[in-house]
């Protein structure tokens, strides 16, 4: 079915609709070339249409083990092209069918590099896929641009667990873990490195977290604006100092806020499998998976925040560090998925400052 | 940590001739370590024996020694410039070779210069098999099961290893010949048995099947402080067992996951680290077993490869000039990445279109040799394609191939015996993509493709589709093509002339009814970011999408169309002059825009024009790459004479189109290769040329024979690289040849010219701009006629031949570039004859020769010919005839090692790969360096065995007496012998191989002889030749067919006795 993607800034893209119907969401691109279904299960994207850079997507099919959250998060998956019969010896599925299964709208078709262009130059924006049934262009047109901004949108509601639970109980260190959306490959790596961990939903107060039989808080990565946040933000305030803390993404952009920092809309984020990072203490680089439309601002920083880590291409932060309190924060993803493992370390790093904290 | 400052001087070593194997990806990586080296104000030497190259041009290093690739040449240049430093890791396994000689000798030590890049104990763990194994062992990576036996007994052993099937191979044969796969005990034992009989050092290597794997490769590089990146992952499109430079191949890898490609890039950067690589670029193979996600290391390349050129021109991160700043100590961090301009060398490339690559054969030339592709590779050269999807990026490296495929849909149609499908389909041949095709078109499902080939199923899917689109399009008429079927069609990589085929229309029709659609190309940038910042460099390729991003610049502006894939016959010499004309198009102010799809290239760099677009050269490419430029600016006009036959065949299509070319014009091209117009030129100007007749039959054919008297050479008209050409004797002779020939030149007539028997043959190469006329050189051949040009050592000046010939000859070339309106190059060969001097034929365009003319005259001839086609003429360019500076030899190498069973015997029919040069005071200084050079080091004492025709005879005794007085015992066979003991010379008599033992063969085995001369009896080589000659390029051993070319060597072995000198090419006067 013919359909177009239609911009808030008004900018029309043309391309068709396999499934058949259109949808909406932030329109953001990511350049790694492979994971798309770790990509559209990850709750960060949680109301984001992901343009696939790549051109070929679906190839590998669907696997029981490459899903990052319960279901695909994302909105809709924005591609030139979709392989309808996957390959691999254990794919269970094709990609179009997982996504109809899920009602997830998807565009193919698309001049995605022209799109990733236009999103780069004007920013991140909403969108809305458009097919033939849903109207005129001009109607939808307008309802493209009565579309909310991603600012001010608190989404963690949405993809947090409802209920506390215990995640390997046998393990040494017990770990709250703060869930505003959490990948399982988070939870995966924190528990590989032996931790034991009570994951509690997205607006837990600061007195469960930093409970006595807590050794340390995680925050976890999450959609949406940061800024948006405030509950979320007072509460993990409310826990420095008492326990080491270690956040990744949304749980880093929290801590930059709770020290005081101010966090801002980057004009189209940082996503793919191939950013480099600048790890100021070894001054060597190391090349990440990121996800991120947020930012903290490092002249908003108090004095006693160190930046360890900043992004080689714009010079945004990546890492902060407390100099005093056992905490620490990495904007990009250790836990890859999709994406190299450079920073792999950072989990056993979260270990030695639970340890180095007990003595 | 900014770069090292103890570094002042550095020496590249280049990799010499291009040979399979080592092609010219590395003029590519040498050109930019060079570049590298002195932007930081660092000297440049390099040494390379190649004059083809773009390195070795005069402008590009501070000192270039052409010289050949030995330990005693590299002590030479280290005496006479004391570098600081030697950088071995861009000139591929020559130069990694010729750095570890000199490390083991001492040399370096002794010298006190250091490597770079990588250090001896990196390369020892990287190349050495054992080592390297129980290096992976420790990493706990796996590697293929096996090892090597030397006995039945370990082979045993091996096997509880392996399993079965089992992988045989006797180390050393050639070819790898005498190896085998065994799927039982007893196979195994018969294998092991023979391969330890015919291996030289009684040893085999036995290893576990891994036949139908999942081939990947990824490029790495690493910095100084262990920062280590993944430019572009490679997956082969043909499962393991074909060679990688065999293979189909795509990038980045397409069918695997993000686990799985994580689990080889963690491996990756294991194995390097490991192996410890300094700096500088590294390639990792891996083989994945689809079943089960087993991963197993192949080898490692601790150095710049043909695959890094692949991945530089994949991706636009060029990997050779970054992996030399690397080297002097920068950090990736510290470097810009080239295209964005805005962000650093510190990133992984990523792609937003599919990249296929597909290598050329030349099979067609060695017809002895069997079609079959497997551990040994055996393509001559590549192409690549850029594509929105691997469908179109298929396409269109199918049609870059030239080889007369529109695409794969429609190639070979009713061509391929499908009775033989299955076997074609098991046994993996350079035709098997269309075999593939041809087999899902015949319905054949693509399970049971995938059990025959291994191929995985998405890209069999995939062509799948094309069979289904190519059925589409063959139920409509051109006028009546849907607007959603074309346009698929046209994103599935199918070229207008190809659906005109199915829509029963033409190739003009398809693009009015396209352009009447709204259908045209875009064209988008290779950035290395998939647009996330935005690229400076205008590295372009076209597709079939909304917008474009090729906006042309108002700037006056000039396209120079490349040279395409390396074949036999169209080289890196051609890349070398299309490079040549870009850089004088640039300096003259005007853009310079450039048209190929040959990814090991210097032209296809993207600094190396103003704009690059990677495309095929057929003629929908270019003219849309015409049509987008001349949008904006001042279009002068296309080159069409600097990259061989690949763009002179466009020359007419586009100037039917009312493309302007620049430089000669059409009508001079079609007077120089039109047969009949030349023919009426040369009466014109009463220049002598052998009697000539053109044929359609073998009843024609003879008459015209007879009448010229034999021997006659013939050929196909229009040809390059004398592809089908031979000299025969009588009309035995000429009806085998008809009958073979018809079917390789599509029925278009054959020529027959008298062949002038033991003549003289020179080349020449002028420059005219219509007024005036540049000799630019004038070279000798060695060999007399009948062997082609492009395999013949020559030599300028043409020494030996009477001057008054050469003004001759020099006037005669004056008055045909004048009288036919050259504007450019232009290139004539003669044959000299009883003092006559016969015009054999002209090429109105650059030729082989001009790369070794410029580097002998020291003038940029393709450069001169560029400015014409800009206007400035000879007299203000200040061009006068070129001077030969000292004494210049082109040598040339051969693939026979390549091709088992295939008699390494020259004719008219080009078959070397490269060339040699070899400079020097006098004759025979230039030809043993040549020699040197071309691998063939002249025994300085030992026996000769003899052994030639009966036409030869009268001159044997010349040769025979001039190696006895050089001390050579002589050897013969009763013929030969009889003639040498008649004029009373010493000889020992030996048995040819059907005559009883010891025989010719024993005797080599043995040792016993150290230099080979055998001129052969004519095509029907006896097995008793071919055997000898078989055998000495198994031992090494000099083995020469050509009389005269053996007279020259004798100068050249007293020469080889003497002290050799060497000169860096700026100080030559």
């Amino acid at each position: 079915m013919r359909a177009h993607l239609i911009l808030k800034d008004g900018t029309i893209f043309r391309g068709r609709a396999p499934l058949g119907f259109g949808g909406g969401g932030e329109a953001v691109f990511t350049t790694a070339m492979a994971g798309y279904q770790e990509i559209l299960t990850d709750p960060s994207f949680a109301g984001q249409m992901v343009c696939m850079t790549f051109p070929e997507q679906g190839i590998y099919g669907i696997h029981a083990d490459l899903n990052e959250g319960t279901r695909p998060w994302a909105t809709g998956l924005l591609c030139r092209r979709l392989t309808f019969s996957p390959d691999h010896t254990r794919s269970e599925g094709d990609l179009a069918g997982w996504l109809k299964r899920h009602h997830i709208p998807v565009m193919t078709d698309l001049d995605t590099r022209a799109l990733t262009q236009h999103l780069r130059d004007q920013g991140s924006q909403p969108s809305l896929i458009w097919t033939e049934l849903d109207g005129s262009l001009e109607a939808g047109v307008a309802k493209a641009k009565a579309l909310p901004d991603m600012t001010g949108q608190a989404l963690c509601a949405e993809v947090s667990c409802q209920e506390r639970y215990d995640l390997n109980p046998g393990g040494g260190f017990r770990v709250a873990v703060l869930d505003g959306g959490i990948k399982l490959s988070i939870l995966n790596q924190l528990v590989a490195v032996g931790l034991h961990l009570e994951v509690f939903p997205w607006d837990a107060p600061a007195t469960e977290l930093a409970d006595k039989r807590f050794h340390g808080l995680f925050l976890s990565n999450g959609p949406g604006d940061p800024a948006a946040l405030p509950g979320m933000q007072k509460e993990v305030e409310a826990c420095i100092g008492k326990l080491p803390i270690f956040g990744i993404c949304l749980g880093h952009q929290l801590l930059g806020q709770a020290f005081g920092g101010r966090t801002f809309k980057l004009k189209f984020g940082h996503r793919g499998a191939n950013q480099p990072v600048h790890d100021l203490t070894t001054g060597r680089i190391e090349i990440t998976a990121q996800n991120h439309g947020f930012a903290v601002d490092e002249a908003s920083l108090p004095r006693e925040i160190e930046v360890t880590h900043k992004h080689l291409s714009d010079g945004t932060v990546e890492g902060l560090r407390h100099t005093k309190l056992p905490i620490f924060s990495l904007q990009h993803h250790p836990e890859a998925s999709p994406g190299p493992h450079d920073a792999h370390p950072a989990f056993q790093r979260f270990v030695h400052l639970l340890e180095s904290n007990q003595r | 940590m900014p770069k090292r400052t103890d570094l002042k001087s550095v020496l590249v070593l280049g990799s010499g001739p291009i040979q399979i194997g080592q092609a010219c990806e590395f003029d590519y990586s040498g050109t930019q370590a060079l570049k590298a080296l002195r932007e930081e104000g660092i000297r440049t030497i390099l040494l390379n024996s190649n004059p083809a190259s773009i390195m070795t041009d005069p402008g590009r290093a501070d000192a270039t020694y052409i010289e050949p690739l030995t330990l005693s040449v590299l002590e030479k240049v280290i005496e006479a410039e004391k570098p600081d430093a030697i950088l071995p890791t861009v000139g591929g396994q020559t130069a990694l070779n010729l750095a570890m000689e000199a490390f083991e000798s001492g040399l370096l030590e002794r010298t006190g210069v250091m490597l770079i890049g990588a250090q001896p104990e990196a390369i020892n763990r990287g190349e050495d098999r054992q080592l390297f194994k129980a290096l992976m062992d420790d990493l706990g990576l796996e590697t293929c099961r096996g090892g090597f036996a030397h006995n039945m007994a370990e082979a045993r052993d091996l096997l509880k290893l392996t399993g079965f099937p089992a992988i045989i191979r006797p180390s050393f044969t050639l070819g790898g010949s005498g190896g085998g796969i065994a799927y039982n005990v007893d196979e195994f034992e018969t294998i092991v048995a023979r391969g330890l009989d015919l291996s030289p050092t009684k040893q085999v290597l036995i290893e576990e099947s891994i036949l139908g794997w999942k081939e990947f490769e990824l490029e790495v590089v690493r910095d100084l402080d262990d920062n280590v990146e993944v430019i572009c992952s490679i997956e082969n499109l043909d499962p393991m067992g074909v060679h990688t430079g065999d293979s189909i191949t795509v990038a980045p890898a397409l069918t695997l996951t993000d686990p799985e490609y994580q689990r080889m890039r963690d491996a990756a950067l294991a194995v390097i680290r490991a192996v410890g690589v300094e700096t500088g670029g590294s390639n990792i193979q891996f083989a994945l077993d689809p079943e089960t996600s087993r991963i197993i290391v192949i080898e490692m390349n601790p150095r710049v490869s043909r695959s890094s050129a692949l991945a530089s021109k994949a991706t636009g991160f060029p990997i050779a000039w970054v992996a030399t700043k690397l080297a002097l100590g920068y950090r990736l961090w510290e470097l810009p990445n080239a295209i964005t301009r805005m962000t650093k060398a510190a990133f992984e490339p990523v792609l937003d279109y599919v990249v296929v690559k597909i290598p050329r054969f030349t099979f067609e030339k060695f017809p002895q040799a069997e079609k079959v592709l497997g551990t040994q590779m055996k393509s001559v050269g590549e192409v690549m394609s850029l594509g929105r999807s691997f469908q179109e990026a298929l396409q269109k490296a199918i049609r870059s191939l030239e080889e007369g495929h529109k695409g794969i849909s429609g190639a070979l149609e009713g061509k391929l015996d499908l009775g033989r499908l299955k076997e074609h389909l098991l046994i993996p041949g350079p035709q098997r993509i269309f075999w593939v095709y041809h087999a899902l078109k015949a319905g054949h499902s693509v399970e049971e493709l995938h059990r025959l080939t291994k191929i995985t199923p998405w890209f069999l899917r995939e062509i799948e589709e094309i069979v289904v689109l190519e059925g589409r399009l063959r139920s409509f008429p051109v006028d009546r093509l849907p607007v959603e079927l074309l346009e698929k069609a046209k994103r599935a990589g199918f070229a207008d002339d190809q659906i005109a085929v199915f829509c029963s229309g033409t190739e003009a029709e398809v693009a009015v009814r396209r352009e009447t659609l709204g259908l045209r190309p875009a064209y988008k940038r290779v950035d290395t970011c998939s647009g996330e910042f935005k690229a400076e460099t205008p590295y372009l390729y076209g597709t079939w999408e909304d917008h474009s991003e090729a906006e042309p610049t108002d700037r006056p502006k000039a396209i120079v169309l490349g040279s395409g894939p390396n074949r036999i016959g169209q080289g890196v010499e051609f890349d070398c002059c299309c490079v040549q004309a870009v850089e004088a198009i640039r300096a003259s102010g005007v853009e310079a825009i450039l048209v190929n799809c040959n990814p090991e290239t210097v032209s296809t760099d993207f600094d190396t024009s103003d704009r690059l677009y990677f495309e095929p050269l057929t003629f929908e490419h270019v003219k849309a790459v015409v049509d987008r430029e001349a949008a904006g600016g001042k279009l002068l006009g296309v080159f069409a004479q600097f990259g061989g036959q690949t763009p002179l065949k466009l020359a007419s299509p586009l100037d039917a189109a009312g493309v302007k070319l620049l430089g000669t014009p059409l009508d001079t091209i079609l007077d120089a290769e039109d047969r009949e117009r030349f023919g009426r030129a040369l009466k014109r100007l009463d220049i002598p040329a052998p009697a000539w007749g053109m044929a359609t039959s073998f009843e024609q054919a003879k008459d015209i024979a007879q009448r010229l008297n034999y021997p006659v050479m013939v050929r196909p008209s229009f040809v390059l690289g004398g592809r089908a050409m031979a000299v025969v004797f009588d009309d035995k002779g000429l009806e085998k040849y008809m009958r073979e020939a018809v079917a390789v030149s599509n029925d278009q007539p054959v020529l027959l010219d008298r062949f002038l028997d033991g003549a003289q043959e020179l080349d020449i190469d002028v420059v005219c701009d219509g007024e005036d006329v540049a000799i630019a050189g004038l070279l000798a051949h060695i060999e007399e006629a009948g062997i082609h040009s492009g395999d013949s050592y020559a030599v300028i000046p043409a020494l030996g031949v009477p001057e008054d010939i050469l003004e001759t000859v020099k006037g005669y070339a004056r008055k045909l570039a004048l009288d036919l309106g050259v504007k450019g190059l232009m290139n004539l060969q003669f044959a000299v004859k009883d003092g006559v001097a016969y015009c054999l034929e002209a090429n109105p365009r650059a030729s082989r020769t001009v790369p070794f003319v410029s580097k002998a005259t020291g003038v940029d001839w393709a450069g001169v010919a560029a400015r014409i086609g800009l206007g400035q003429s000879l007299k203000q360019q200040g061009i006068t005839d070129g001077v030969p500076r000292a004494v210049s030899v082109k040598g040339v190498v051969f693939p026979f090692a390549k091709f088992p069973g295939v008699d390494p015997v020259l004719g008219p029919e080009m078959k070397s790969t490269g060339e040699v040069m070899g400079i020097g005071e006098g004759f025979g200084e230039a030809y043993a360096k040549a020699l040197l050079a071309a691998g063939i080091p002249l025994p300085l004492s030992g026996t000769v065995f003899l052994t030639v025709n009966d036409r030869d005879k009268a001159r044997l005794p010349e040769l025979a007496h001039k190696l006895v007085a050089l001390g050579f015992g002589l050897c013969a066979t009763e013929g030969t012998a009889r003639t040498l003991e008649s004029v009373g010379l010493k000889v020992r008599k030996i048995f040819k191989v059907n005559e009883g033992r010891p025989n010719a063969v024993d005797l080599l085995k043995n040792g016993e002889v150290q230099w080979v001369i055998n001129t052969p009896l004519g095509r029907d080589a006896f097995f008793d030749e071919s055997a000898i000659r078989r055998e000495a390029l198994r031992l090494k051993i000099p083995c020469l067919t050509n009389l005269s070319a053996a007279l020259a060597a004798c100068e050249a072995v007293e020469t080889l006795r003497g002290e050799m000198k060497v000169r860096a090419i700026q100080t030559l006067a």
